[in-house]
């Protein structure tokens, strides 16, 4: 079984185990990570999924559509490699991902 | 030996009303916040708290299946000992802590959390029992509508609000007649400015849907299923299916027959505590004091229910947490992805963004005395941003600013937070 962690700002790491057909942001919710409000339940609507994954990964995240791309860019805390957790769709290939929460979600 | 402070409801149990957006917050923040005792959460739709916004949207579209609408698997509740009970509470006993059940049976609760919703408002006229007329609220309610899809050519709706109009959009993505009869003079007259409005009513005439304003429904005509409406007027409209979307009443009965003040809903503190220090209500029954405005105000949506729950398992647990959550909501119709930030009412100038009289994508900035209250963004995702972080910090600006579309949202954004 594949893992995955999310570092929250402050450096406090959850592991996390993969599981099919869910999204990142579901992960997260299902294991009570902190710091990812989610509040449109994944419908790509709030911007509070945002996660930043780590370089080596970002390519294996999946392509951005427009709507996420254009929340992103208005997030204070955005970087290169900003993604909204629940347009991730978590395959095992993901086995090994590292993803940065920020401080804050818009 | 140092002395440990007690957890949080040790050997208590807390009782969840309900089993839905506000309940399944309310349970897992109380596990976040330390509560060590049992969670029991009843509710009586069969089962485990779902997501409701897509069952207009994706669900009634094929695109999602049931399953994926679960708001958390079954492991995760038994993993944080979160027990669910499948069941109807037909009352509540305050004094002596314990709930009866539709079966006869009986829970005690040392807390109590209610969080029963809202329920449709139903059509008291002719031919509202024949087969064929549906409401749009439960997961039932929609795989029902699914169920008689196939052999459904022509769809009457009722209701020219959020949940008919994205239901239309829906249906008429699957190739299927729709016409909307809406009462007042536009559709989503409570809700949205005139600009906001006529823009949806030509994006639904552009997709081949009729709507029809100021119509009031008489009666529904057929033999055993809906063939026809008939409308006040004297005009009728051919149907093989309606449905009914003229909006919900909250579920406050319950709390009312127990002697908890109800005002349009269970009226909560701005910590959603009821008069009974006991009992807290969270979600879309719940009319709670907004000390910014200084009155009540009960919302219809699942962030007001999300964050009512995390403000009443806080109470619950001894913390008293001020709610800043700015209210939101979205709404998905063909391709276009509504964000609105802010609540409208009272607005005395409206500022548009881009154009709503053409095109697929503008933002509407609603004020009040100079100060932004509320924008409803439609593919404006950039523009949502910027009015949540502007609504945040409550100032007054230029609004001819807002209007130019040669400023880039990114400037604005620097600019008018930088201001504050
Ligand atoms: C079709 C549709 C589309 C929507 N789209 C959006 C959207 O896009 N964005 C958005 O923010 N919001 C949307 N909403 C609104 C959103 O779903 C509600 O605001 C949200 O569900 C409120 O959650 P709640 O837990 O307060 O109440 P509810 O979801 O109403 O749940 C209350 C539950 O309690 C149960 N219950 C009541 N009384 C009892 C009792 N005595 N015993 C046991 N159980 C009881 C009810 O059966 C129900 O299951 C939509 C709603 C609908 C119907
Ligand atoms: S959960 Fe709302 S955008 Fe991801």
């Amino acid at each position: 079984m594949g893992r995955m962690t999310f570092i929250e700002h402050d450096g406090t790491r959850h592991e996390v185990e993969i599981e099919a057909d869910k999204s990142l942001m579901q992960h997260a919710a299902d294991n009570m990570v902190p710091g990812i409000d989610a509040d449109c339940g994944g419908e790509c609507a709030c911007g509070t999924c945002h996660v930043i994954v780590d370089h080596q990964w970002f390519a294996k995240t999946g392509a951005i559509n427009g709507n996420e791309k254009q929340m992103l860019e208005m997030t204070p805390e955005g970087a290169p490699t900003s993604r909204l957790a629940c347009q991730i769709e978590v395959t095992d290939a993901l086995d090994g991902l590292v993803v940065h929460l920020p401080e804050f979600q818009m | 030996m140092s002395h440990s402070p007690s957890q949080p409801g040790e050997n208590q149990v807390c009782v969840i009303i309900g089993a839905s957006h506000a309940a399944a917050q309310l349970a897992t923040s109380l596990r976040q916040q330390g509560w060590s005792g049992s969670i029991r959460m009843i509710g009586d739709e069969g089962g485990l708290p779902y997501q409701r916004p897509p069952l207009s949207k994706a669900f009634l579209c094929g695109e999602k299946g049931a399953d994926s609408l679960i708001i958390r698997p079954s492991a995760f509740y038994e993993k944080h000992q979160i027990e669910f009970i499948p069941g109807r509470v037909t009352a509540i006993d305050r004094a002596a802590k314990t709930l009866t059940l539709a079966d006869g049976s009986e829970q005690h609760y040392d807390k109590l959390a209610l969080c029963t919703g809202t329920r449709v408002i139903r059509l008291p006229i002719k031919g509202a029992s024949l087969a064929g007329v549906h409401y749009l609220r439960t997961l039932a309610d929609v795989e029902g509508i699914r169920r008689e899809l196939p052999d459904t050519r022509r769809v009457v709706i009722i209701g020219g609000g959020y949940i008919g109009l994205e239901t239309a959009a829906s249906l008429r993505k699957q190739g299927i007649d729709v016409v909307v009869l809406e009462m007042a003079e536009r559709v989503l007259q409570r809700v949205t400015a005139p600009q906001v409005s006529a823009f949806y009513q030509r994006m639904h005439s552009e997709a081949g849907v009729i709507i029809e304003t100021s119509t009031m429904v008489a009666a529904f005509d057929g033999e055993q299923r809906v063939e026809r409406v008939l409308c006040a007027d004297g005009r009728s409209y051919a149907a093989d299916m309606v449905i009914v979307g003229i909006g919900v009443r909250p579920n406050s009965e319950l709390a009312e027959a127990a002697g908890l003040e109800i005002d349009n809903g269970i009226v909560v503190d701005e910590y959603c505590q009821t008069q009974d220090p006991d009992i807290v209500a969270a979600g879309d029954c719940a009319n709670q004091w907004d000390p910014g405005s200084a009155q009540r105000r009960r919302l219809e949506s699942v962030p007001n229910a999300v964050e009512q729950a995390k403000t009443a398992a806080a109470t619950l647990c001894g913390e008293k947490i001020p709610q800043i959550s700015l209210p939101w909501f979205w709404s998905d119709q063909y391709d276009l992805k509504l964000q609105m930030a802010g609540l409208n009412q009272g607005y005395d100038q409206v500022v548009i963004r881009g154009t709503a009289d053409s095109g697929s994508s503008f933002a509407a900035f609603y004020f009040q005395q100079g100060q932004l209250i509320a924008a409803d963004c439609v593919n404006r995702a950039p523009e949502f941003m910027l009015a949540k972080k502007l609504l945040g910090q409550k100032q007054t600006f230029d609004l001819t600013q807002l209007a130019d579309e040669a400023i880039p949202v990114k400037q604005l954004m620097a600019e008018l937070t930088a201001s504050a």
